[in-house]
């Protein structure tokens, strides 16, 4: 009988404080549907694919809870996303990068992992940059969002 | 001479303009999210009110955004200069009707053990026992929780290490206008009774607990997996197309409901070409979800569960995130209980799916 847990010898974080760049979130002024378009439009400009939509709150409206607008939009550069994992089968959990955009109140507010945490589970500095300059652009896509009225 | 003068002038102007702007901008930039976009809340607890900006001192705000509040989601901002969290602070600042008052060392001495029968009768059913604070955090208008807004943490070592006794004084003797923290007389409390309050919140400064994860001298065991590892993985004996039926049946046996079947590659290749070869189940329990949204609005982002099952040369394996990871990452305390109920039943469907 076959059961063996691997052990998985990286480390996601050297760093273990709370800092502020785990997670990148934003306020948009915009209410859930225009802010989601401008999301969904500033991805697109910066050169990445929408592979999906998860509507959370539909699911959970459904089962009789109450909440009020949830989505996860799942964003991805095809090429840069097939050669990662191929090359590190573990970060496989974690792809494709989602980004969570919930209504409160009448705006709109954005969270998603900072990329340069993926970096940190892999050794290649040339593929550390890969996740750098997904950092880069998801911020620019983030001000997108927050300067947005 | 004259041009040089005005110059000079117009660049000490647009240099003033620029900080005056800094402040809020960098609000907008890193607080906004949490504190609203006027500072009247969201995950975090409203800034704008008078009741509370007026009654601390500049030095609480800007410890309090240097330490943050560990455990409590509110990060520390370690990477902003002196400048910057005077700029914020200052802007922060703009919302009040008075001007600051002068930061107040003053010792307040008090009864430890009188303060903390008091705190069980009169404070724990918000600010949590042993002032670990109230269920969630700051303001919602999204989802039903239990108060308009939910009491801080009074354990929590950013909190300890910004206030002052007389400010932590202050507030319990005038509490705060327009929230649930009511003025100590409302409820019947004596001068002397707060100041053993007082006294008491101070005392949790030796009672706090550093979650494992942050005390020093901790170290990542390589041969032993932590919750510091990124994912869980396991190898299949069977086949992929098995594997997954496998893992269908551990679902459904862990109360779960599979929300849906895909390849990892769909909506990034054109339909019929994903990668056979990497299957992602994803599942939920709603109930589960919607208490995990209560406390952390931002954990939506890893849920539905997942779990994913490759082949890769011959060999099979099933993995998932790790959730002990993400109560760190979203800087939770709270979140540790559910991260660990997740660990277990991931832990559960992966072995039931190999074995
Ligand atoms: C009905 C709920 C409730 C009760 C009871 C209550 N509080 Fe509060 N308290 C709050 C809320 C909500 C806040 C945050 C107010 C705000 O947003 O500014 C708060 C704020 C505070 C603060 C400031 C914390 C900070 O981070 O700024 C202190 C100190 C405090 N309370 C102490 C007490 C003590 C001591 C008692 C018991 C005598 C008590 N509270 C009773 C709800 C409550
Ligand atoms: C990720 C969310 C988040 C971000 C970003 C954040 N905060 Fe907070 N903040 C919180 C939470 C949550 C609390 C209350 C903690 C509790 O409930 O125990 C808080 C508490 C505070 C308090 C204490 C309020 C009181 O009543 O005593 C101040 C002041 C504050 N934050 C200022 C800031 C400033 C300034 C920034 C930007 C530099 C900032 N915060 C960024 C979540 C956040």
């Amino acid at each position: 009988m076959m059961k063996r847990l691997l052990i998985c010898t990286f480390v996601m974080l050297q760093t273990i404080s709370a800092q502020a760049d785990e997670l990148i979130m934003v306020r948009s002024q915009q209410k859930f549907p225009e802010a989601m378009l401008t999301l969904q439009t500033s991805v697109k400009e910066h050169g990445y694919t929408v592979t999906r939509v998860q509507r959370i709150d539909v699911g959970l409206t459904g089962m009789g809870y109450h909440t009020d607008k949830y989505r996860v939009v799942f964003v991805a550069k095809p090429d840069e996303m097939h050669y990662l994992i191929k090359k590190y089968p573990l970060l496989i959990p974690y792809m494709p990068p989602k980004v969570s955009i919930f209504a409160e109140n009448g705006e709109s507010v954005l969270v998603t992992a900072n990329p340069a945490l993926f970096a940190k589970m892999i050794n290649d500095e040339h593929d550390k940059a890969i996740f750098h300059r997904w950092q880069n652009d998801i911020q620019e896509v983030f001000d997108d969002v927050r300067k947005a009225d | 001479m004259v041009r040089l003068f005005l110059v000079i002038g117009f660049l000490l102007l647009t240099a003033t303009a620029r900080a005056a702007v800094d402040g809020e901008e960098l609000f907008a930039r890193h607080c906004s999210a949490c504190h609203g976009s006027n500072g009247n809340g969201g995950v975090g607890v409203p800034l704008a009110l008078p009741s509370f900006i007026n009654s601390v001192d500049d030095e609480y705000l800007s410890k309090t955004i240097r330490i943050g509040r560990p455990g409590r989601i509110m990060p520390g901002f370690v990477e902003l200069d002196d400048a910057q969290v005077t700029a914020i602070t200052a802007y922060l600042r703009s919302w009040a009707t008075k001007p600051a008052p002068a930061r107040d060392n003053t010792v307040v001495k008090g009864d430890v053990k009188h303060g903390q029968v008091l705190f069980s009768s009169h404070c724990a059913q918000c600010h949590g026992e042993k002032g670990k604070g109230g269920k969630g955090t700051g303001v919602t208008f999204s989802r039903k929780r239990d108060l308009p807004i939910i009491a801080p943490a009074l354990n929590n070592p950013g909190f300890l290490a910004a206030a002052t006794d007389s400010m932590i004084r202050n507030t319990v003797l005038h509490g705060r206008e327009g929230t649930p923290m009511n003025a100590a007389s409302k409820a019947g409390l004596s001068k002397k009774d707060v100041n053993d309050l007082v006294a008491y919140v101070r005392s949790f400064a030796d009672a706090y607990q550093k979650p494992a994860y942050q005390q020093s001298g901790h170290q990542q065991q390589i041969s032993q997996p932590t919750e510091e590892d990124a994912v869980i993985v396991m190898e299949s004996p069977y086949s992929l197309a098995e594997t997954v039926e496998n893992v269908k049946l551990a679902i459904t046996n862990q109360n779960f409901t599979l929300v849906r079947t895909d390849f990892l590659d769909h909506g990034l290749v054109t339909e019929g070409k994903e990668n056979k070869n990497q299957v992602v189940l994803h599942f939920c329990n709603f109930r589960f979800l919607f208490d995990a949204l209560v406390i952390d609005p931002r954990v939506g982002m890893f849920l539905p569960c997942r779990v994913t099952v490759v082949e890769s040369a011959g060999k099979v394996s099933v993995m998932a995130i790790n959730p002990l990871r993400l109560s760190k990452l979203f800087n939770n305390d709270e979140l540790d209980e559910a991260c660990k109920h997740m660990h277990e039943i991931y832990t559960a469907i992966l072995e039931d799916a190999v074995l």
